[in-house]
């Protein structure tokens, strides 16, 4: 992979995710090997919206690596509450660390983050933009599941805001993969991750329903409504309730589907679900570490 | 010498935009910045005959030359313009505008959560799609009414 920063999963080819994958994966098998591969080095992470899973995984992976982190902290107890642009933001935060992870409700933030440092930039989220190394962690569990080809992908859910649903279907086009897109008419597939899916060519069919297409899936990738997208609460509750999953959903699909979802969630994934063989979203989370070691392992190396 | 390269004769120095698409003169000029409060000769021509365009608008700007960048989002609007630049009452320059693989300077992202729409440093670019534009920052897609997007 020779990128100098990680934006968008569209910049990915199939032989970029194939790389981080593989690295994982060498990463998960042995992490003893990892140990001291960035003994010095230190990474900045600036998260401008709250993370959990996304922050604290980074922060794993670069002390796994023999690395340490430096936290920009919340936003109200930074400079940012005194009005500093991002930019100068990131221009300082350049001077202490080989990296910077950022978080921003922007779209476009990284990129323009990227345009005024040297040093690497992780897109973790740019409002509803995109999270490619979420989508990483995804490919390396669905390869994991299912295989990364010949395979039919189920995305469901709020599938206009969701940053991780517009990085995920754009990495699929990399391999051979039917993406089928259920959500409600008012969340369905921005505009120009439709253009962009047309113009790579890809499988795609949009459904409004599960029911028809759950049989066919290999994976389920589900993520969550947010009730502040509907204008009244009777609404929301209405299709929330509709695009959820619980045992008896799973009763229709292939016994070795493989439901996952970024989390947090809700109440789209019922508890029940946790229980079953189908069940792959924590190990989805946990994913996360040896896949983003994995990535800074190769955006920090100098060779 | 038709009526038309008469009137670019008249005018000492600046710039003719001739051939620009019916009814897209004054967002030529509003792509150009003015509206008449600076004081600088500007004359339209709206829906004059064309051979070859059936209608067409011609725009007169007296004392300025336009810029590269410019012409360049001129193209995008009025896609046959022909740009005539005026010294001493000669034609010195007379060009095609050219369809840019990039614009950037002149318009606005049409996204409010773009990062270029949030007071940072950053100017709005966009790709020259074949059939509209795309910010480089959020990728949003402006593919109607791309005169509605010129900053102010």
């Amino acid at each position: 992979m020779r990128h100098d920063h990680l934006l968008t999963a569209k910049q990915l080819s199939r032989a970029d995710i194939e790389t981080v994958l593989d690295r994982a994966a060498a990463f998960d098998d042995d992490p003893a090997a990892a140990a001291e591969r960035h003994a010095d080095a230190l990474l900045a992470l600036c998260f401008f919206e709250p993370s959990t899973r996304t922050k604290m995984s980074f922060e794993t992976a670069a002390k796994r690596l023999g690395g340490d982190v430096i936290d920009m902290g919340s936003v109200e107890s930074s400079s940012v509450k005194k009005g500093e642009s991002l930019a100068d933001t990131v221009r300082v935060v350049e001077g202490y660390a080989d990296g910077i992870v950022l978080r921003h409700p922007k779209q476009g933030a990284a990129k323009m983050a990227s345009e005024h440092v040297d040093v690497p930039v992780v897109n973790a989220g740019d409002g509803a933009g995109h999270h490619p190394s979420q989508t990483l962690l995804d490919l390396y569990t669905i390869r994991e599941h299912a295989g990364l080809d010949d395979i039919s992908v189920g995305i469901m859910g709020d599938l206009k805001y969701g940053r991780t649903v517009h990085s995920l279907a754009h990495a699929l086009t990399n391999f051979d993969v039917h993406q089928h897109f259920v959500s409600p008419e008012s969340l369905r597939l921005p505009r120009s991750v439709r253009y962009d899916l047309h113009e790579a060519g890809a499988q795609v069919q949009e459904h409004d329903s599960l029911d028809a297409v759950l049989p066919n899936l290999d994976v389920l990738y589900v993520t969550r409504i947010q009730r502040e997208r509907f204008p009244d609460e009777d609404e929301y509750e209405a299709v929330a309730g509709e695009y959820s999953i619980t045992p008896e959903t799973l009763e229709a699909a292939k016994d070795d589907l493989a439901v996952m979802h970024p989390l947090p969630r809700v109440d789209e994934i019922a508890a029940a679900v946790d229980d079953t063989e189908n069940a792959t979203y924590f190990e989805q989370a946990h994913n996360g570490v040896p896949v983003r070691m994995a990535l800074l392992d190769l955006l920090l190396d100098d060779d | 010498m038709t009526d038309t390269e008469l009137r670019v004769s008249k005018i000492q120095s600046g710039t003719v935009i001739d051939h620009v698409s019916a009814g897209e003169a004054l967002h030529v000029l509003k792509l150009l910045g003015i509206d008449g409060t600076e004081g600088t000769t500007v004359s339209l021509g709206m829906n004059v005959p064309s051979d070859r365009m059936g209608r067409k608008d011609v725009v007169k700007v007296e004392g300025r030359e336009l810029s590269d960048s410019e012409a360049e989002v001129l193209s995008l609007i009025a896609p046959e313009a022909t740009i005539n630049i005026i010294r001493d009452y000669d034609v010195v320059e007379k060009r095609r505008v050219e369809r840019p693989t990039e614009v950037g300077g002149v318009l606005v992202c049409p996204n409010r959560e773009c990062i270029t729409n949030a007071g940072e440093p950053v100017d709005p670019t966009f790709a020259v799609l074949d059939d509209g534009l795309r910010c480089e920052y959020c990728g949003d897609l402006v593919r109607e009414d791309i005169t509605a997007h010129l900053r102010d």
